[in-house]
């Protein structure tokens, strides 16, 4: 209970994918809530890399979780410019809309 | 000992919760804090841990550029967030369930599986005894030698991203009065300026 553990870690990083998992479900028409939830989830991701990296005692999973990090800042901004720039053509947001690029 | 587990449970469970009101706020500005909370926590769980550098990176990547740039954009854009609530019940048994599911799977591999005695010897770049080198030494240690060109290719996507957004949201709007320096340093007497004979007394 009170000896913190590898275990109490990756719990606590499947809550959070969990989460990220359901708030994608549950905000079906919100685009910036969808990102948001993969925010979430990329930030379970790094939690599990670390917790990884110090119970095994090697550098590399931080390295990696490093990297994610990057492309996790990469991809909210590249998301949020198609969004602004999506919102200008169409004035809205909603998830039904995007359509455009129906085949 | 129980100060660390106590601080563990208090970050875990904060985290947790912003997680939570994350996906489930009513207004998105509300969402964006709460996951600049969440993020701070988790820093503070990575703290615990041991990995200090990518704490702070954490803090200052997610906090600092992020989150910022979520709430930018929420703030920015004029959307009616109540429509969007709509059918938001309507998901929820389903999002419910796959979420059930895929936390019933993650617990039941955590569960039922161990560290293999010999991944303790097979690290690739074994952390240094506590006290001896701190994070971010060895940190950089490891980056900048073996995994430098891994490091370049992400600043490579940085500049891409940051290249993309910018082309992405540049617009060329028609019917805007700007400066032009070079049409204004260009003209000469000749073309602006005109002398005329006024007669006295008769109106130009």
């Amino acid at each position: 209970m009170f000896e913190i553990g590898l275990g109490h870690y990756l719990t606590v990083a499947a809550i959070l994918f969990t989460l990220g998992i359901f708030g994608i479900f549950l905000n079906r028409k919100n685009v910036i809530i969808i990102l948001m939830s993969i925010e979430l989830m990329l930030l379970a991701v790094n939690i599990n890399f670390v917790a990884f990296s110090t119970h095994l005692q090697d550098l590399v999973g931080q390295i990696f979780a490093l990297f994610v990090l990057t492309v996790a800042a990469a991809e909210a901004a590249i998301g949020l410019a198609i969004l602004v720039v999506f919102f200008r053509n169409r004035g809205s947001i909603e998830v039904e809309d995007i359509n455009m690029m129906k085949g | 000992m129980i100060i660390q587990a106590l601080a563990f449970y208090l970050f875990a469970a904060v985290t947790v919760a912003a997680g939570v009101m994350v996906v489930s706020a009513r207004n998105p500005v509300h969402s964006v804090l709460f996951l600049i909370l969440a993020f701070f926590n988790s820093a503070g769980l990575f703290v615990l841990m041991g990995a200090e550098f990518l704490a702070m990176i954490l803090v200052v990547v997610y906090v600092g550029a992020v989150a910022v740039l979520f709430l930018f954009v929420v703030m920015m854009l004029d959307i009616n967030f109540v429509r969007m609530r709509e059918g938001f019940l309507q998901y929820l048994p389903l999002g419910g369930m796959i979420g059930l599911i895929l936390l019933v799977e993650l617990v039941m591999v955590g569960g039922a599986w161990i560290v293999s005695p010999a991944a303790e010897t097979a690290a690739l770049h074994p952390a240094a005894p506590a006290g001896e080198l701190h994070n971010t030494r060895a940190l950089g240690g490891v980056i900048y030698t073996d995994y430098i060109y891994l490091f370049q290719a992400a600043g490579l996507i940085l500049l891409v991203a940051m290249i993309g957004a910018i082309v992405l949201t540049l617009r060329q709007r028609e019917g805007v009065r700007r400066q032009s320096i070079s049409r204004q340093t260009s003209r000469t007497r000749a073309e602006s300026v005109e002398i005329k004979q006024v007669p006295s007394r008769s109106g130009v």
